[in-house]
C-alpha cells in the first residue's frame, strides 16, 4: 500500500481502582464511583496502539490513536490519561440516559461512536474491564459492526505491504495455541501478555494539555436515549449481598513440623 | 417445557486419558439446564453415537450437530451463529454456554443475534414462574448478585464447579439431526491459520481440578516442591502471574483476575503474597492453605489455615507424611 497510516480507536473505560473497597449501591445496584483509574486492562490496548503507529511513522506520517470512553463527566479522566501516555485525540461519550447501561447497551454506544467517527481500521480494547469483568463488549462491539473479532490476542502485528492492511494475533487457549489473521478493519482485544504498557512521562503530559477530548451527547451520534441506559439494558440485577468475610482461619509458624500439621489438617478436613 | 439449548463443543476434545466424551463442565450446563427447562444439545463437532448416548442420560432428547469447517476454521463467531440459529430452531427461551474465553465470547455474539440478555460468570440459576434468576458472583468475589434478562431469551455463562453434575433421574434417547449454520461473511473474518496443540501434563484441568496447588515467586524458579505435593494429592498446578511472567510456568497456569478462575475444594497457595488480582482468581475456593514466609502477606486473610514458614522446608515434610501415611 502507498500509505500505510492506520486510523485506530482505542476504547478505554474509567473503573473503580481496585486496591479499595468496592461497593454496589442503590436502586440498580450499580457501582459506587469513587476513587477511580483508566481500567489497567486497557493501557495494554493503548500501548497496542502507540506501538503500532510509531513503527509506521507515528503522527507525522498520518497514525491517529483516537482514545474513546463512554461514562459519567468524571470519566473524562481515562481519556486524558490515554492523552498523556501518548494517544492523538480523544472522545468522550456522555449522556444522562447511558447510566446503567449492560454490555448490550454499551456497546450498542460505542459502535455508533464509532461509526460516527469513520474511517478507523482498527478499534483495540482491553481483555475485560477490571469493574464489569465480562468481557463482553469486545465480541458483541464486532458484531454489531459486522467487523472480524479478534479477541485475547497476546500479541498482535499488522502488515500493510500488500493492498490492505492485515493483522496477524496469537492467542493462547488451554489445549492449542492459535495464530490468527484478519483483514482491517477489525476489532481487537488485547491481553496483559501483549506488551509492557510505558507510563505517561512529563513531555507527555505537557503535551497532552494540547490535545482536544470531543465531547459527544447520544443525540450527536443518533443514539435513541431508550436504547441505552437502564432502559435499553437487556439486564437487571435484581439483589446485590456483600460476600461475607471467610471466618479467620488457624495461623501457625513453622518450629519444624508445620508439614506434619499441614497433613493433619487435611486429614481432618477429609481432603486427604 | 421450554427448550434450553446447552452448547457442546467437541471439536476441542481434550486428549487427556481417561477424560469423558461429555467434559465434566458440560454435564455440568446439562444439570442446570434441565432446572430450566428441556435441555436441547448443539453440538459442534462429531456427535458420536457415544456422545449420543451420553447426552441421552442427561436427559437430552433433541441433539443439533454441525461438522461444518468453518466452525474451527475462524475464530468463534461461526460458533456464534450456530448456536444462535439452533436456538431459534428449537425455540429456546434459554442458552447455556461454558465461561472460558470462548464460552463468553460466544454468549456476548448470541446475545446480539437473538437481542438477548446475556449474563456471564453464573455460579447458580433458579426458576420460578418459568423466569431465571441467575447467581453470579462479581467485583472480585466481593458481592454475590441476583440478575435476570429481561429478554425473550437469556444467554447464560456458567462457570464451572459451580454445580454437581448429575445424570438426568428419567434418562432420554437423544436424536441426532445435522444441521446447517449459515455464516455471516464478517463471521469468516478472522480465519485461525496456524494451530499448535499445548502439550498434556498428565494432571488434571486446573479450571476443574478438585484440588490446587499454586507456586508464586516465592519457588524461585523451582516448582518442583509443588509439583511433588500436587502429584500425592492428583492436584493441578496452578501460579501467580509474576511465576508465569518469569517464564518458570506456562501462561496456562496462571491463576487469577487475567488468568484463571478457580473453586476448588482445597487451593494450597504457596509463596504467593496474595494481590488482589490473585485473590480474584480463587478466594471462592472451599478450603485455603497458606504457606509463605512472611507473616504480613495479605493471603493469611482468607486462609483457613496458614503457615508462616520457608515453602522449600515445608513442602517436602508434608509430601513425605502424605506418602508415609498412605505406606
Ligand atoms: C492488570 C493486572 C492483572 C493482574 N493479573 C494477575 C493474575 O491474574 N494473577 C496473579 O497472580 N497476579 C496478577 N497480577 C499481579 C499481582 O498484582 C501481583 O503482582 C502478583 O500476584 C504477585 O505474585 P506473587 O505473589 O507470586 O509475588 P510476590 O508478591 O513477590 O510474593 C511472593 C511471596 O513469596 C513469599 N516467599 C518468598 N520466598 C518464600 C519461601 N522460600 N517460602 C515461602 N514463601 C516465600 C514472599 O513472602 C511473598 O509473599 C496482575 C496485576 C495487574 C496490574
Ligand atoms: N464504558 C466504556 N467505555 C469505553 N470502553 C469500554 C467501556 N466498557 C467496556 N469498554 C471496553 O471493552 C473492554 C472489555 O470490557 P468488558 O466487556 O466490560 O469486560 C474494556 O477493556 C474496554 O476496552
Amino acid at each position: 500500500m502507498e500509505n500505510t497510516a492506520l486510523n485506530i480507536a482505542v476504547l478505554v473505560k474509567y473503573v473503580p481502582d481496585a486496591q479499595f473497597d468496592r461497593h454496589l449501591t442503590g436502586a440498580g445496584n450499580t457501582l459506587e464511583r469513587a476513587e477511580s483509574i483508566l481500567s489497567e486492562l486497557d493501557e495494554y490496548a493503548i500501548e497496542a496502539a502507540l506501538a503500532l503507529s510509531e513503527a509506521r511513522g507515528g503522527e507525522a506520517a498520518g497514525n491517529k490513536v483516537t482514545a474513546i470512553t463512554m461514562g459519567p463527566a468524571s470519566a473524562v479522566a481515562a481519556v486524558k490519561k490515554a492523552l498523556q501516555i501518548g494517544a492523538t485525540e480523544g472522545v468522550h461519550l456522555s449522556d444522562e440516559a447511558l447510566a446503567g447501561s449492560d454490555a448490550a447497551a454499551t456497546s450498542l454506544a460505542l459502535a455508533a461512536v464509532v461509526r460516527h467517527l469513520g474511517g478507523v481500521d482498527l478499534v483495540l480494547t482491553g481483555m475485560a474491564s477490571t469493574d464489569g469483568e465480562t468481557s463482553l463488549v469486545p465480541a458483541q462491539l464486532a458484531a454489531r459492526l459486522g467487523l472480524p473479532q479478534i479477541t485475547f490476542a497476546s500479541s498482535l502485528e499488522v502488515d500493510s505491504s500488500g493492498e490492505a492492511h492485515v493483522a496477524t494475533a496469537r492467542r493462547d487457549g488451554d489445549i492449542y495455541a492459535e495464530t490468527i489473521q484478519a483483514t482491517l478493519p477489525a476489532v481487537v482485544s488485547v491481553t496483559d501478555q501483549a506488551n509492557s504498557p510505558r507510563y505517561p512521562n512529563f513531555k507527555g503530559i505537557m503535551a497532552a494539555k494540547k490535545k482536544t477530548v470531543t465531547a459527544l451527547t447520544l443525540a450527536e451520534i443518533g443514539v435513541e436515549p431508550a436504547s441505552v441506559g437502564h432502559e435499553g439494558s437487556l439486564t437487571v440485577v435484581k439483589a446485590a449481598e456483600a460476600r461475607e468475610h471467610r471466618p479467620a482461619g488457624t495461623i501457625i509458624t513453622d518450629s519444624g513440623d508445620a508439614g506434619i500439621q499441614l497433613v493433619d489438617f487435611l486429614a481432618a478436613q477429609k481432603l486427604l | 417445557m421450554s427448550a434450553v439449548v446447552v452448547f457442546i463443543d467437541q471439536t476441542e476434545v481434550s486428549t487427556s486419558p481417561g477424560h469423558p466424551v461429555l467434559s465434566k463442565s458440560s454435564q455440568e450446563l446439562l444439570t442446570l439446564a434441565r432446572l430450566a427447562g428441556e435441555p436441547v444439545a448443539a453440538v459442534a463437532g462429531e456427535a458420536s453415537d457415544e456422545l449420543a448416548a451420553a447426552l441421552g442420560g442427561a436427559g437430552v432428547s433433541r441433539v443439533f450437530a454441525s461438522s461444518q469447517d468453518e466452525l474451527t476454521g475462524y475464530l468463534v463467531a461461526p460458533k456464534a451463529d450456530f448456536v444462535a440459529q439452533v436456538a431459534t430452531a428449537a425455540g429456546a427461551a434459554a442458552v447455556l454456554v461454558g465461561n472460558n474465553f470462548e464460552g463468553k465470547e460466544i454468549a456476548a455474539r448470541v446475545g446480539i443475534a437473538l437481542n438477548a440478555g446475556v449474563i456471564s460468570d453464573a455460579v447458580g440459576l433458579t426458576v420460578a414462574d418459568g423466569a431465571i434468576t441467575v447467581q453470579k458472583s462479581v467485583l472480585a468475589g466481593s458481592y454475590t448478585v441476583e440478575a435476570s434478562a429481561t429478554s425473550a431469551v437469556s444467554v447464560i455463562s456458567v462457570k464451572s464447579n459451580s454445580v454437581d453434575a448429575e445424570p438426568a433421574a428419567v434418562p432420554a434417547t437423544a436424536a441426532v439431526e445435522q444441521f446447517t449454520a449459515e455464516f455471516a461473511p464478517a463471521s469468516l473474518g478472522a480465519k485461525i491459520i496456524e494451530r499448535t496443540p499445548k502439550p498434556a501434563s498428565g494432571r488434571p484441568d486446573l479450571s476443574d481440578a478438585r484440588i490446587v496447588v499454586a507456586g508464586g515467586r516465592g519457588v524461585d524458579g523451582n516448582f518442583g516442591p509443588v509439583e511433588e505435593l500436587a502429584d500425592v494429592l492428583g492436584a493441578a498446578i496452578g501460579a501467580s502471574r509474576a511465576a508465569t511472567d518469569a517464564g518458570w510456568i506456562e501462561h496456562s497456569a496462571q491463576v487469577g483476575q487475567t488468568g484463571k478462575t478457580v473453586a476448588p475444594q482445597l487451593y494450597i497457595s504457596v509463596g504467593i503474597s496474595g494481590a488482589i488480582q490473585q485473590k480474584a482468581g480463587m478466594q471462592t475456593s472451599k478450603v485455603i492453605v497458606a504457606v509463605n514466609k512472611d507473616a504480613e502477606s495479605p493471603v493469611f486473610e482468607i486462609a483457613d489455615f496458614g503457615i508462616v514458614g520457608d515453602l522449600f522446608d515445608v513442602l517436602p515434610q508434608a509430601t513425605a507424611e502424605i506418602k508415609r501415611r498412605r505406606g
